[in-house]
């Protein structure tokens, strides 16, 4: 019979398993969240700025998304994506379905700070002869990306606790690879423990970051 | 005919509407180099909408603006009015500097940066260049010591100041006025009446929008005065101060503080 050993033991045969574990789920969860955020102030200025037929698909995009829970969007780009004939791994259909996510609600958050600016930013870029598109680089996005900070970290916390949903199809992500060595040792509660423990170093880090960001970009 | 080739702005039968309320009522205006004209009336009565169309903030369905010979924000093409794409609006926006009543400085940029922005930027100068005529210019209204200072370390009228310096680095032939002095604490008023009036000494060519009425009638070659979308009567300050023709003026002066 199997001779349990203290748990410290456990977790140092169990530590390159963990290892790769926390490295996928900090991997799927950095994807997502950088190309989610490009594609979400790409979104979120076209829903702000564009015309009506530019508008509609984004809109119907951010809605979509946004109305669907994330657990089923992770398994639609993981069923979905073979039968329409595109072979992706689980880790790229799990990452897509968390980008998907991350951006259409980056979308909202970019478009929300982008109406908040006052109208006469824009104008007074244009009356010194900035096009639109320099007043949009120059003047308008450095004011609302500041003030999405705080809100964009809280999306990228969720995207990380949205990444455990991978485990689901297959992804060794932390939570999957946590279950795998509990299954072998049954240390629920110690190992349990010990994956939320990491999942909260990985949000502390990002809250910390942005709070660095927050201070070095704070305008007197 | 001769004066309109020579003026530097020149606005014939302008017509503006927000849906159906007609806010300018076919408005015909010249400017000569180093004028300075000031628009007066009570609110409502078109004035800052006309000074906003000069640089196309607001779209114009009617007429035409001509500035230093060239047609603001429409040209005819094959007799239809189309608008000018979206590069040459900004060049000619370029051509006019406008001061706003909330100032609308950048609030992520210094003073310095504020004016260097459409040095860079639309004037491509290099950044030794661009950052030597700003801090002429910041100088020039008296900021030059502030000009690391966001704008949120700076009051109103030094505000109003850094906005002046922004607008006229930019070397345009025609500055804009939009109530400038209309949000400052009655204190602060002063110094930026003084950068303006100093400007206009120096020759600058101004379009004003002000409340200011003595300031008007010591700054100004010419005042028109606006009513219900029309120009009503226009004329230099003294005679049209002290002899006003229409009793809607006469109206208006007498409500109004000097």
């Amino acid at each position: 019979m199997y001779e349990s050993q203290s748990w410290w033991h456990e977790l140092w045969i169990a530590r390159e398993t963990l290892w790769e574990g926390f490295q996928t789920s900090v991997a799927c969860s950095a994807l997502a969240i950088v190309c989610g955020t490009l594609i979400g102030i790409v979104a979120g200025l076209v829903l702000t700025y564009g015309k009506f037929w530019m508008r509609a698909p984004f809109r119907l995009y951010v809605d979509l998304i946004r109305g669907t829970p994330v657990f089923v969007l992770v398994l639609a780009c993981f069923y979905m994506a073979p039968a329409l004939g595109w072979q992706i791994s689980a880790f790229q259909a799990g990452a897509l379905g968390l980008t998907l996510f991350c951006g259409s609600h980056v979308a909202e958050i970019v478009r929300g700070s982008m109406q908040a600016i006052p109208r006469g930013q824009m104008e007074a870029s244009k009356a010194i002869g900035l096009t639109f598109h320099q007043a949009l680089g120059y003047v308008l996005l450095p004011q609302a990306l500041r003030q999405i900070l705080p809100t964009w970290v809280n999306s990228s916390t969720e995207i990380v606790k949205a990444s455990t949903l991978l485990s689901v199809i297959g992804v060794a992500e932390l939570l999957l690879s946590t279950q795998q060595v509990i299954a072998r040792t049954f240390m629920t509660l110690e190992f349990y423990l010990f994956a939320g423990f990491l999942f909260f170093i990985i949000n502390y880090s990002i809250e910390l970051l942005g709070r660095h960001i927050e201070k070095r970009v704070a305008l007197p | 005919m001769t004066t309109d080739s020579q003026a530097l702005l020149s606005i014939r039968g302008l017509h503006k509407q927000y849906g159906k309320l007609e806010v300018l009522k076919g408005v015909d205006l010249d400017m000569q180099r180093g004028n300075v004209v000031t628009l007066i009336g009570s609110s409502g009565s078109g004035k800052t909408t006309l000074l906003r169309c000069v640089n196309l903030l607001e779209e114009f369905q009617g007429g035409q603006i001509t500035l230093d010979g060239e047609s603001i924000g429409y040209s005819e093409v094959n007799g239809k009015r189309v608008r000018h794409p979206e590069k040459v609006i900004a060049q000619h926006r370029a051509m006019t500097g406008m001061a706003f009543q909330q100032f609308n400085l950048f609030p992520h940029l210094t003073a310095l940066q504020n004016v260097t922005l459409g040095l860079l930027k639309v004037k491509k100068l290099p950044k030794d260049q661009a950052v030597a005529l700003a801090e002429k210019w910041l100088e020039r209204v008296g900021l030059l010591e502030r000009r690391n200072h966001f704008p949120g370390q700076l009051s109103g009228g030094q505000q109003q100041r850094v906005a002046i310096a922004r607008a006229i680095a930019m070397n345009p032939s025609l500055m804009l006025f939009d109530e400038v002095t209309s949000a400052l604490d009655p204190e602060l008023v002063g110094e930026v009446l003084a950068v303006i009036k100093g400007l206009a000494e120096e020759g600058m060519t101004m379009l004003l929008v002000t409340h200011e009425m003595r300031f008007a009638f010591e700054v100004s070659d010419k005042i028109v005065f606006m009513n219900q979308g029309r120009i009503e009567e226009q004329g230099p300050p003294k005679e049209l101060f002290e002899r006003p023709q229409s009793p809607r003026l006469a109206e208006f002066l007498k409500n109004t503080r000097f």
